[in-house]
This record gives structure tokens, sequence and C-alpha cells, in this order.
């Protein structure tokens, strides 16, 4: 099928023509073109909005406690209760494919208050956080200096804190040592072990204006005994943090006997569903580039088609000729299709390969402006690229079925009388 | 080598049917050269048309050494004509964009012979017809009875049973028609069985036996004595 002299039947053919061959290809370059761009700019604005729901943190849900709605067991309504640590364990044992399950106290913030940290003569009011090594992981950042928090921090409930760029700009100098420094956090010494940054540009200034110390370090030195404020929980890839979020909740109320029934004694936050609502909207954002893209793609088509059906007329009476010599229909239909896949082919990979090269130049470009707001590296997958070439292949095979079709309709004899 | 009973064809245009072809009866032996001659409009090109399988009669009965043609599916048809038929056209009809040896290796190239062996046939046969150096020229770059030959030579290339030409010097002036005479008498000489559909009555009796048609039925037929076209030639 593939021989020698079929391909250079096909090279003949094409380039006897070159400006017409040149202007049918530009209808496919041009739709493949388009539709490349187009999912590559949907990709760009979806990597530059996922960018800012950090990456694993999408599957992930915030849980705390609240007041009790409704008696149960003997216990009254409006009681108080607090997670204990023994609860992490708990979730662990008994729900699975939970990546992080991460305690978490904190001072600031929801309590509120004028300022809670000093350092010689400086003080500022900061959100503190007491935590575990993964929380870096489910509340992105970039630790700028220094290290996060470990586990030797954990088990040796060392004071030490990691602060934002924000903190260390109001407490320090310009140009000023912080590592090995030390903070007074409400009383309490914590030796400074590293700075970070958050990317993400929600929480805007207040994000770069925190301090994380360990977990334990901050239970034992703000008297939390065994209590949990609150939990931040990732799942495993591939399953669904919205899915598990209901054993866990379930788990939780026996564990503090609350009400089966109680909907609001657990308050959570559950990014995943957020999340979700954002993908829909890059879904719809690509159906609108495949949509787009099919429309070009198929005016190209026609336009191919049309132009074989022009040259099957022009190549009547040759046609007649070889099958007076003995070539079969099945072989000048085969013939055709070929040239036809051929050109859909070729200027559907020109189409494609500049494609390429615009979505590289402009991330060139981004690269040196800078990031710009919800738009970050545009780019589409090898995947979508092998899409679009059996699409091309199929489009080749439908844009010259009419045309081989219709060189064969003429019977040899009336083929050989036209001119 | 042929043998046509009764053959009837009539063309239909519209509401009017036109009876080209009243009954034919004729048949050829194995190495004729046999001359088909009448007015424009007396059926000669369907005739041939129909013996080279590329028309179909209405009734009557075609044999082509011994094989019933009829009913033949396209893809058939073609491989019969591929086998069996050499045609010899008066436009010449070689493919325009191939050059010599090309077009002659093409009906070749339909039987599935390999690459090599095509060309070398090929050549042989262009040089049969004494156009082994214009192998690569394009059809545009050769003369009428030049192009007559490379056609000629595609016809034989497949070496089929019998070679159809209708009105294969209807295009040449006369010096060139002799010499294309002459070639197709070598190629009878060499016991190939060869039709030529003509108006001239020289070219008729270059020929070993004349068919006369008219008005759909044959009035004549006739063995003559050969002239030789060699004579004229040079
Ligand atoms: N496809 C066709 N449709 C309708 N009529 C046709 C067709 N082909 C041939 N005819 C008619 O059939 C008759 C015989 O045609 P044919 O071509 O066989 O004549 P011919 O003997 O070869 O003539 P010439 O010497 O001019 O080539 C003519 O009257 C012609 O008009
Ligand atoms: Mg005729």
């Amino acid at each position: 099928m593939f021989n020698r002299d079929r391909w250079k039947e096909i090279l003949e053919v094409l380039t006897s023509n070159w400006f017409r061959t040149l202007l049918t290809a530009f209808g496919v370059f041009w739709g493949i073109f388009i539709l490349i761009i187009l999912l590559a700019a949907g990709k760009g604005l979806e990597n530059g909005i996922r960018v800012d729901f950090g990456d694993i943190a999408t599957n992930t849900m915030f849980m705390w406690t609240r007041r009790t709605t409704k008696p149960y067991e003997g216990l009254p309504k409006d009681r108080r209760f607090e997670f204990k640590r023994s609860d992490v364990q708990s979730i662990r044992d008994n729900v699975p494919n939970l990546r992080f399950i991460s305690p978490r106290n904190q001072l600031g913030g929801f309590s509120g208050g004028g300022n809670n940290v000093i350092r010689g003569l400086n003080a500022g009011a900061y959100n503190v956080y007491g935590d575990y090594p993964e929380i870096i992981n489910q509340d992105p950042m970039t630790v700028t200096s220094g290290r996060f928090i470990n586990y030797n921090d954990i088990e040796q409930n060392r004071k030490v804190a990691v602060i934002g760029l924000g903190v260390k700009n109001e407490l320090y100098d310009k140009g000023e040592e912080v590592l090995g420094t030390y903070i007074k956090i409400q009383g309490v010494n914590f030796m400074v072990v590293g700075t970070y940054k958050k990317n993400s540009s929600d929480g805007g200034e207040e994000a770069q204006k925190e301090i994380f110390v360990p977990f334990t370090a901050f239970s034992q030195a703000f008297n939390m005994g065994e209590v949990v404020g609150w939990m931040a929980i990732t799942a495993n890839d591939g399953h669904s943090i919205s899915v598990l979020k209901d054993d866990i909740i379930n788990l939780m109320k026996s564990n503090h006997k609350v009400h089966p029934e109680d909907t609001r004694a657990i308050g959570f936050f559950d990014l995943y569903q957020q999340y979700n609502r954002v993908e829909s909207l890059f879904a719809g954002i690509r159906w609108i580039a495949i949509i787009v893209g099919t429309f070009v793609l198929i005016s190209g088509i026609i336009g191919v088609s049309n132009i074989m059906l022009i040259v099957v007329k022009e190549r009547t009476k040759e046609i007649g000729i070889r099958r007076a010599l003995g070539e079969s229909p099945w072989s000048i239909k085969k013939q055709i299709l070929m040239e036809s896949i051929f050109l859909t082919l070729i200027s559907g990979m020109t189409g494609i390969i500049f494609g390429a090269l615009a979505i590289y130049g402009i991330n060139t470009l981004l690269d040196s402006v800078g990031p710009v707001d919800m738009f970050l590296n545009p780019s589409v997958s090898v995947k979508v690229v092998a899409g679009a070439l059996s699409v091309l292949v199929i489009a080749g095979l439908l844009a010259g079925f009419l045309p081989a079709n219709s060189a064969i309709r003429v019977r040899p004899i009336e083929a050989l009388r036209t001119e | 080598m042929i043998e046509i009973k009764d053959l009837h064809k009539s063309y239909r245009m519209g509401s009017n049917s036109l009876h080209v072809l009243k009954g034919i009866n004729f048949s050829v032996e194995d190495g004729e050269l046999v001359a088909i001659m009448g007015s424009s409009g007396s059926g000669k090109s369907t005739l041939l048309n129909i013996l080279g399988m590329l028309d179909v009669a209405d009734s009557g009965s075609y044999h082509l050494d011994g094989v019933p043609i009829k009913d033949l599916s396209e893809t058939k048809a073609a491989q019969y004509r591929n086998k069996f038929l050499g045609f010899i056209f008066q436009s010449f009809n070689l493919i325009n964009y191939k050059n010599a040896i090309e077009n002659v290796a093409l009906p070749l190239y339909y039987q599935r012979i390999g690459r090599k062996e095509r060309q070398e046939k090929a050549l042989k046969y262009l040089e049969r017809v004494g156009l082994k150096q214009w192998a690569t020229h394009l059809p545009s770059e050769l003369s009428g009875g030049q192009k007559q030959r490379v056609a000629i030579a595609r016809a034989m290339a497949a070496e089929p049973k019998v070679l159809l030409a209708d009105e294969p010097t209807g295009a040449l002036d006369s010096t060139t028609s002799y010499e294309v005479m002459d070639l197709i008498q070598k190629i009878n000489d060499e016991g190939n069985t060869i039709l030529v559909v003509t108006h001239e009555e020289d070219i008729a009796h270059m020929c070993k036996r004349i068919v006369h048609l008219k008005d759909g039925v044959i009035v004549e037929d006739k063995m003559v004595e050969q002239v030789r076209a060699a004579q004229y030639v040079q």
C-alpha cells in the first residue's frame, strides 16, 4: 500500500499545481492551528488559576468543632467539645486513602486581639500556628531561607518558628540576620529557623504574616494539653476528599458522642468542592476550543474535498487511460484517498508545528515579562496532538471519499472520451 | 482468438435510441492483422471498445481466447484488460506527467511486477520501438510519431493476447503513419493478433484482412495481399 510508486504519484499530483495545493492546505492548517492555540490558551488559564489553589491542596478539607445542636445519650445540646490528639490517630486507623492528616492549633486570627509577638522594640499581631511538617503540602509555601518545621522539632518539643516575609519585614530591620534570632510569642521565646513566602495570590498580605511552630511545642507553651483546634485532611490521589469527608465526620461524631444527625456540630470547608466548580469552567473552555477548532477544521476539510473533486475532474481522462491499461477501481480510489489523507495530514502537522511554535513564543514572552495574573504556561498535551493527528487522518479519509467515488463512477469509455 | 456472435449495441439518448451495432458475427484467428473500415459513425469504435471491454454489448456473445466475456465486474474487467489486451489510441493517450519509460511500465505496475523488472521490461519494449534514448523524456518532448510508438510499446509491455488500435495513424502525417504501420506489421510478424480501425485505404491494405462495416453490420470481409510499409519508410 505504501510503496514508492504510490508516493511518487501522490507527490507528482500535489506538486503539479503548487498554488492550489498550498491554498487548500491552508484551510486545514488554519483549523488545526486555531484548535491548538485555543486549547493552549484554555490550558494557560487553567494553569494560572490552578496555581492559586496550590496543587495537592485541591483535594483537602478543613474541619473544626462547634456547639452541638441536638441532645444525645444524656448529653445536652449547646455543648462545647474539642478534637483531641487521639482523634488524629483514630482517623488514621479507621478511614483509609488519606494522604495527610494535620492537626493544627492557632493563636491570633479567629481568637483576634492585639499584638501577640514581640521582638525587642518591635511588636505585631500575627496568626501563629502549631503544625506538623506535612502542612507545607496542604498550605503550599516556599521556604525562602533556613528550613521548615521537621519531625525532630516535633519529637523534641523544640521551640522553633518559621516566619512569613511579612513578619520579617515588620519585626526586623532591612538586611538584619533573621535565622537564629528569637521572637517572643505570648511571652514564650521561639528561635526563628526559617522564612517563607506564599505564592498564593488569594490571602494577599495576610498570608505572608503567619508564624509556624511545631505542634508539640505550641501545645506545651500555650497549655493546649491534648486539644486539637482544627484539622487539615488531604485524600490520596485518585480519591476524593468530598467522598471521604462523610466517613471522617461520622467518626468524629461517634468519638465525641454527637447525635448522628447533628449536621452543625462539626464545621468543615471542602476545597475540592470549590475546586470542582472551577474545574467545570475549565471543561467548558476546553469544549469551546474544541468546537470552534472543529468548525474551522471542517471548513478546511470541505476545502480539501472540493479541490480533490476538481483534481479528479481534471484527471478524468488520465483515470480512463489507467483503467484501460488495467488499473482496478479500488486502486484508483485508494490513490485518491491517500492523496487526500496526505494533503490533510501534512497541512495539519504544519498547523500543529506552527501552533507549537506560537505557544513557545508566548511562553518565552511570558517568561520575559514576568508572571501574568491568571495565565501560566499555555500548552497542549501529547495526547491532544495525537488526537488531532488521528482526527486528521479520518478527516482526510472523509475529504477524499466523495472525490474517490466520483473518480470511479465514470465508466472508462466515457472517461477516455473526455478532452 | 476472438469470437463474437450476433452482437447488438444501441445508445440511448433521452427517449431516442440509436442502434449502432445490428448483429455482428465475426471471428479472428491467432496471429491475424485485421483492418476494420467503414464510414464515420458506422460503429467501428463502438465495436472495438466492446472488444476491449471498455464498453458492453446489449446482446450477443463474445469469447476471447475461449473465455466468455460477460457480466464482468469493473475489477474483473480491469484485470482482463490488463492481461489480455493492449490499446493504441488515435490521440496516443500517454500520461503527460510521466516520462516514456514510466508510461510503458504502467500496465506492468498493475500486474504487481517488481520495480526493477518493470523498468527492464519497459526499456526492452522502448528499444523495440526504437526509442531507448528517449526513455526519460516526457510526452510533451516527443513528436506525434514518437508518442504513438511509446503508446505501442506500452500496449505491448504487458504481452497481451490482442492489440486493439483505434485509428493509430489518424493524427499522423503519411510518412509517420507508415513508420507506425511498419512497426505494427513487425509486431504482427512475431505472431501477435492485431485489430486496426482505420479510414485510410492504404493503411487498411497494410493489414492482411479488411472488414467493412456499414450501418451496423459487416458488409464485406476479405483477405488482402499485405502491402509492406517498410518500402515507404526512409
Ligand atoms: N456514448 C455515446 N452516446 C451516444 N451515441 C454514441 C456514443 N458513442 C457513439 N455514439 C454514436 O454511435 C455511432 C457510432 O459511433 P462510433 O464512434 O462507433 O463510430 P465510428 O465508426 O468510430 O466513427 P468515426 O470514424 O467517426 O470514429 C455514432 O453515430 C455516434 O454518434
Ligand atoms: Mg471512431
